[in-house]
This record gives C-alpha cells, structure tokens and sequence, in this order.
C-alpha cells in the first residue's frame, strides 16, 4: 500500500471550511467553572479541595494517587463553590468542582515561571509533564507520561506527531499548527529527548496546506524532524492506521504503538508539554472547535478547562433553534449531549451542532450482507458477521471474530446501507466480553 | 405520515426549578453522527438500471412477448410482497426495490414463451417461499429470482426448455427453435460427438444475443455493460463473476484440449447460455453470497466447476442457476473459514 495511507476508510464530508479560516480566540473566563476530577483514562485521581477552598491558578485540586492517571489543576483563582455531580461529556455524571473565578487570574506559587529546558534530562522532563496532569488531547485522554514510560526492552525510534485531524468539522488542531507551529515543534523535541528517538514525523492530512507549509519550514532546520502528507482518508488519525501510513509497522492486536516501535502524540498535547515544561503551566486550557451549521459563528477557542458548553455557545452567537444534536468531539467518533450543560475537559478536541434535517437516523433493519462495512472498516473486521452476533446476543462469537480490536471509528455505520447501528452494537458486545473475562478471573 | 415535532422535554416532569438552565434537550444516540447517505433501495435501483440494457433488448429481439414476460413478472413480485407483509403485519417495504428487482431478474431468467401462469407460479416461489417465509430480505438464504427459476424448471421442463424462439424483430414467427447449448448436447446424445463449426457471424451473434435463450441471457455484451457499470458504482466487486466466469472458461479448457469431439470450445460455453447474468447478476446477490474477497473467490470457484459438471454431464444442457442455488447453501460455511485477518494479527502457526 503507498505511502500515507491504509487499507479501508471512508470520505465523509469534511466541512472543515466552517472554521479552518478563523484564528483561536481567547475566550473570556465565565462566570464559573466545572473542574471535573475525572479526566484521564485509568484511575481517577483523588480530589484534595472541599467546598469553601480557595484556589490559585494552577494549584493541585485532585491528585493522581496511581501511576495510570493524572492531576487536575485549578484553571483560575478563585473559590471552590461546591463539589458535585455535573453531566461530563461521556454522558454521566461525575463528581467535580466548581470554581467561581475571583478575576484576579492569578497563578500559584512555582506555576508560570519560564524555566532553561536545554539542561533537563529524560526524567525531569516526565516528572514535569505528569505534573502539568498532561493527557492526550485528541479524545482518548491516556496519561502522556504512561507512553513517555515504555518498559526497558521496548525501543521506540520513531515519533509520530499527530496532526492528522481527521475527524469531519474540527479544524482545532489545524489552527494550532498554523499559529503555534513553534511550540509544537519544541514540545515534540521534547518528547524525543525523554525517549532518545531520533526521527520525528509530523503527519497532516493533505487537506491543510497551510499547516503542512507552515510546520515544514518551521521545523526544516530541526535534525531528525520531517513532515509527512497523509492521505485525506477517515479514520487517519486512528494510532494504529496512522502509524501503518507512515512506518507501514502494524501494532499487533491486543498492543500499543510501542510494540511497534512508534510514539505517537497529538499535537496539542506536544503544544502542552511545551507549556508545562518550559513555563511551568500545568494543562488547564486548550482549544476547542465550536461549529457545526446549528450555531452562529464557528470558531476555534481558546478556553479553560470546566467552561461549560453553554459558555462556548454564547462566545459563538448561540445556537439556531433547529438544533437537534450536540456532539462533544467530531461527529464520527464524539458522544452526543443531551443537554449544554457539559463543560470542557482536557479530551474535548470540539462541539459540533448539527441541525435536525442533518442527523442521520440509524434503524435496526435486518443487514443485507453487502459487504460494504467489510470494505470499509479499517480494522479488517466483519461488522456485518459481528452485528448478528450481537443482535443475537452470541457476545462469545462476538469475541472470536475479534470484537475487543474494534476501535469504534464508526466507517461501518456511515457506509452501511440498512443504517444498522453498528458501533453500538460493538460497544455493547465489547462490555460484555470484558465483564465475562473478568468475571472468569 | 404524521410529521412529529421533536420533543424538547420529557412529558410530566417540569420540575418547580427555575429556567431550565440546559437549555433545549437534543437527540442523544451512539455515535457516528454523520452517514454516507446510501440505502438499500438506492443500491437495488443501481442493479436494476444495470438491467436496463439488457431488458430493452430482449424487449428489441423478442418482441411483445418479451413485455409481457417482465410487466406480469415484476408486478406480481410486487404485488405478492406487499400482500405478504400485510398479512404478515410486517413493515411494508416494497420501496426498497427488491421485489422489483426480483421480478426483474426471474423474467430476464425465463423463455419469451412464457405462459402468464407460469410466470406467477414462479414469482410466488421467489418472493413468498424463498424470501418472505425466511423473514424477507437479508434473511433469505437462497437467491429468490433463482428459487423460483429453479421451481419451473422442474415443475414445467416443457415450457422452460422447449419452446424457445429464435429472434426475429419483433413479428414473433415463433420459429422454434433450441438454444445453442440444448443443440450441442443433442448431436452429442445422438452423434455421439459435437457438431460446432461456428463462423465468425455466428460468433459475433452470440455475444450481441442474435441467438436463442431466455429474455435476458443472451446479450453477453450488454450484460458484460451492467456488470462493469455496478463494479464501477461499487455495489458489486470484480471477484465473484471474474472467479465464476474463468473457473468455467478453465474446465472447459481442459475438457475441450482431451477431446475436442466432445467437449466444446471454452469460449463457447463461456458466453452461451446464462453464465454471464448468472455470474454478474446472480451470484453476487449480497444476502446469499459470502461477504469477503476471499470467501467471493471459492464462491465462484464452486459455482464454475459445478456449472461445468452439469452441463458436461448432468441431465441439463445448462447449470448456471442449479449451481449458483447449490453454492448459495455453502455461504455461511465460506464465511465461516474466510474470516477476514484483523489488522495486525499476530500470526499463529495453525489456525485454532
């Protein structure tokens, strides 16, 4: 297969011309935010404010107690309000802080304080992006430190930074690589160093010119650095698609991209590591994709972590009244809201709004075995086989035509025409075959 | 159809709150949220366009006759679906197209010389017996159009073989006449050895559907458009009717190089009777075909040698549609043993 690309995939329509023009804007601090403790995959780590606190910008409010997790930061000063449960973008309700900004913005002791990164080693380098509570910011939120920590026989030599963007409407990636190609670069030299890699490919779909342009002369004089142009074929951010793109090395199913040799970080989450290692900013901000044809005026936003949807809204000159869905992330892989009352954690790559006329609706009408999910999914599975499965509730089958290797990017569904709900019916078989393994001990 | 406005709030439960701070309720579903917009009827629309050719030439060759055949054929596969679902009190969905497509497809299977009995007999089989009793489309395991090709053909072998019409624009003279593959095995039966000189003209009759045979077998060219014109619209792809086209143009290869007197040339028994609607039109019926490359490749395969056994040795002159029905069973075992590797398999020595 050529270079940039992979067996399967789909081309939905991108719509990323709704927002890939418009510069980040910094949004202004509401007049509250919702600090969810939960914001990593793994353990959750363990709240240390109680209601009546005051914070400081930057302060520790929850610890990571294990080593799969990660600490969340206060992201302005102010007061703690109250702890409660608040809808979090998965769909639940999770335990989280409230903090009312006292306006001052004002960082904690030891936050903020530019630092000479030349000098610092591997490990400094890990002790600060734990610290910053840094996470994988494409959606997946995996505690970064975890992948900067492989076991000593596993040899990465490859970096893959991760700008793909290749779920329809979010373009926050794109701007930033635009805009803050430096720190991205500085942030992803970073990452090598930790793990003595000694190439670095930035992989961007070709779809953004301007950031492929604007990342390859930035980083042209960088030893070991390259840019590579993917082809524009959802789900080309997928890790394990991405890195066949580009190193043609299959992570073996069951693995992780280090058992491929490859690391493979987001470009915000390298523009984050160069915030808290360099200035000593944990990561409380990042930049969110608000779009979609339901609201008024698409825009890419800076905004702090715990600001609630309806916050980005109002930023965004509201929402037209034929607003049938809200997603949270892109609208192949995001989870729909049922309400604005959400707020952005650090995995929130985007709010997409699509209006009513536009939501597909998916029925269980009985599969007709075209085969077009075989072709397009890019995992090289059979939903239309698993599908069944599922439906019959066979979760055992389910397992043996290898369930647990799907990764939910959703290519089934979009190609399938009896508009089965294919992903969920694997997220369903997936839990199920997790729960008896676990339950089998 | 009522249009219902979308709920905005749980009926009974306005709670003494103030202002609903969340502002409307939307739609809450798994993701993905976007679809690429195809149907199933848009898929068996594309099929049928793909006949389109080749149903208007059988209507150029054969006339009224012709007409006739596919008006009673489709609307009664109509008809019977429609009664069945109500009956059934299944969710009507005649617009998905199938049943017109299989009407379509067991006119275009059966002689110009069709009596109209026969024609509801046969599309009563595709669509109650083979389709609708297994729960409908997607659930029937054998492909409909052949099921009911198949019963006539046992049930009425006189008016299914042999009272076909050699074509001759549109007047019908009803020349009896055989087809080419009924011809050949008849000098073998009686001569004991084939008697095929074929000119270049007669040659290119066969491939333009100059000659005898059901409605929609005999044009190879115009069937050979509709095939390319669905594998180009993805609705079909190239390995079922490429695997079953070369397995039979292989056999007969074979057969043909030991004895010549006997067996016909490959090329021959490749574009005479019904291998091309069969291969292109037939065997790729999604529901009962397997459903990965692989699994489409021994699917035609089987489909080839069985085709060829039976019309080098069976009872029939021809055995496209028996072969594909034969195969259409073997599916879920194909299936089965073609499991598509997972990307990024870890390779096993044996599989379990």
């Amino acid at each position: 297969m050529a270079y940039g690309a992979f067996a399967g995939g789909v081309h939905p329509a991108y719509n990323k011309e709704l927002a890939d023009r418009r510069a980040i804007e910094e949004m202004p601090l509401p007049e509250q935010l919702v600090v969810y403790f939960t914001q990593n995959l793994g353990a959750p780590p363990e709240p240390i404010v109680k209601k009546g606190d005051t914070v400081r910008k930057g302060q520790v409010i929850a610890e990571a107690k294990a080593f799969v997790s990660a600490p969340v930061h206060a992201p302005t000063s102010g007061t703690v309000k109250s702890i409660d449960m608040f809808p979090h973008p998965v769909g639940t309700d999770m335990p989280a802080a409230v903090i009312e900004p006292d306006g001052e913005d004002a960082w904690a002791e030891g936050c903020n304080v530019e630092r000479n990164t030349d000098s610092l080693g591997p490990d400094e380098i890990k002790k600060l992006v734990q610290g910053g509570g840094l996470v994988g910011m494409g959606g997946a939120t995996f505690p970064t430190h975890v992948k900067l920590s492989p076991p000593e026989h596993k040899k990465i030599n490859i970096l893959i930074v991760n700008g793909a963007e290749c779920e329809p409407f979010l373009t926050a990636d794109h701007r930033l690589m635009v805009e803050r190609a430096d720190e991205i670069i500085e942030g992803a030299a970073l990452f090598a160093r930790v793990l003595g890699v000694e190439r670095v490919v930035v992989s961007i779909e070709k779809n953004k010119p301007d950031a492929i342009e604007t990342m390859r002369s930035r980083s042209a004089d960088r030893k070991g650095f390259s840019v590579a142009a993917v082809n524009v074929l959802y789900p080309q951010g997928a890790e394990k698609q991405l890195i066949y793109s580009i190193t043609h090395r299959k992570v073996p199913t069951g693995g992780l991209p280090m058992d491929a040799g490859v690391l493979v970080q987001n470009v915000g989450t390298c523009f984050a590591a160069y915030e808290a290692v360099r200035f000593g900013r944990p990561l409380i901000q990042r930049v969110v994709t608000v779009t979609g044809s339901g609201v008024a005026e698409p825009k890419n936003i800076l905004a702090r972590i715990g600001a609630s949807f309806e916050d980005l809204v109002r930023f965004c000159g509201g929402i037209s009244g034929d607003t049938g869905k809200v997603i949270s992330g892109g609208p192949m892989m995001g989870v729909a809201q049922y309400s604005l009352g959400a707020s952005v954690t650090k995995g929130t790559s985007g709010v997409v709004f699509l209006r009513r006329d536009e939501i597909p609706q998916y029925v269980n009408d009985p599969c007709i075995r075209c085969g077009k999910c075989v072709t397009a999914c890019p995992m090289r599975l059979n939903p239309s086989a698993l599908s069944i499965f599922a439906e019959r509730m066979a979760f055992d089958k389910t397992d043996e035509f290898n369930v647990l290797d799907c990764i939910e990017c959703g290519c089934c569904a979009y190609v399938c025409p009896s508009r089965r709900p294919l992903v969920h019916h694997f997220r369903r078989a997936k839990a199920e075959v997790r729960k008896k393994a676990k339950r089998a001990g | 159809m009522e249009e219902k406005a979308p709920e905005t709030k749980p009926e009974g439960k306005q709670p003494t709150e103030k202002k609903p701070e969340v502002g409307p309720r939307f739609l809450v579903s798994s993701s993905p949220h976007m679809h690429g917009g195809q149907a199933v009827g848009d898929i068996m629309r594309l099929v049928i366009y793909a006949l389109v050719p080749v149903t208007l030439f059988s209507v150029f060759v054969f006339g009224l006759a012709a007409v006739r055949v596919i008006v009673i054929s489709v609307v009664s596969a109509v008809i019977f679906e429609l009664l069945w679902q109500r009956i059934a009190k299944r969710r009507v969905a005649v617009r998905d197209c199938s049943a017109v497509l299989t009407g379509l497809l067991l006119a275009l299977n059966l002689p110009a010389t069709s009596p109209w009995w026969m024609i509801l007999v046969g599309t009563f089989f595709a669509i109650v017996i083979a389709k609708q009793i297994y729960g409908g489309l997607g659930y029937n395991p054998f492909n409909p159009a052949l099921v009911g090709r198949v019963v006539l053909l046992i049930s009425f072998p006189v008016q299914m073989t042999a009272r076909w019409v050699t074509p001759s624009k549109w007047g019908m003279s009803a020349v009896t006449t055989a087809t080419p593959l009924s011809r050949m095995r008849e000098s073998l039966l009686s001569q004991g050895r084939i008697d095929l000189h074929l000119s270049q003209r007669e040659w290119i009759d066969l491939l333009i559907g100059n000659r005898a045979g059901c409605l929609g077998e005999v044009s190879v060219v115009l069937l050979v458009l509709g095939g390319i014109f669905l594998i180009a619209k993805k609705v079909i792809s190239w390995h079922t009717p490429a695997s079953y086209i070369l397995t039979v143009w292989a056999l007969t290869g074979i057969f043909h190089l030991a004895d010549p007197t006997r067996y016909a040339n490959p090329s021959f028994h490749v574009i005479t009777g019904g291998l091309f609607i069969g291969a292109l039109f037939m065997a790729t019926d999604y529901v009962t075909s397997p459903i990965t490359p692989r699994g489409m490749l021994i699917f035609g395969f089987g489909c080839g040698v069985i085709t060829v056994v039976i019309r080098l040795f069976g009872a029939y002159p021809e055995g496209v549609s028996f072969a594909i029905l034969l195969m259409n069973a073997t599916t879920p075992l194909i299936d089965r043993y073609t499991k598509p590797a997972v990307f990024g398999a870890v390779k096993k020595k044996a599989a379990a």
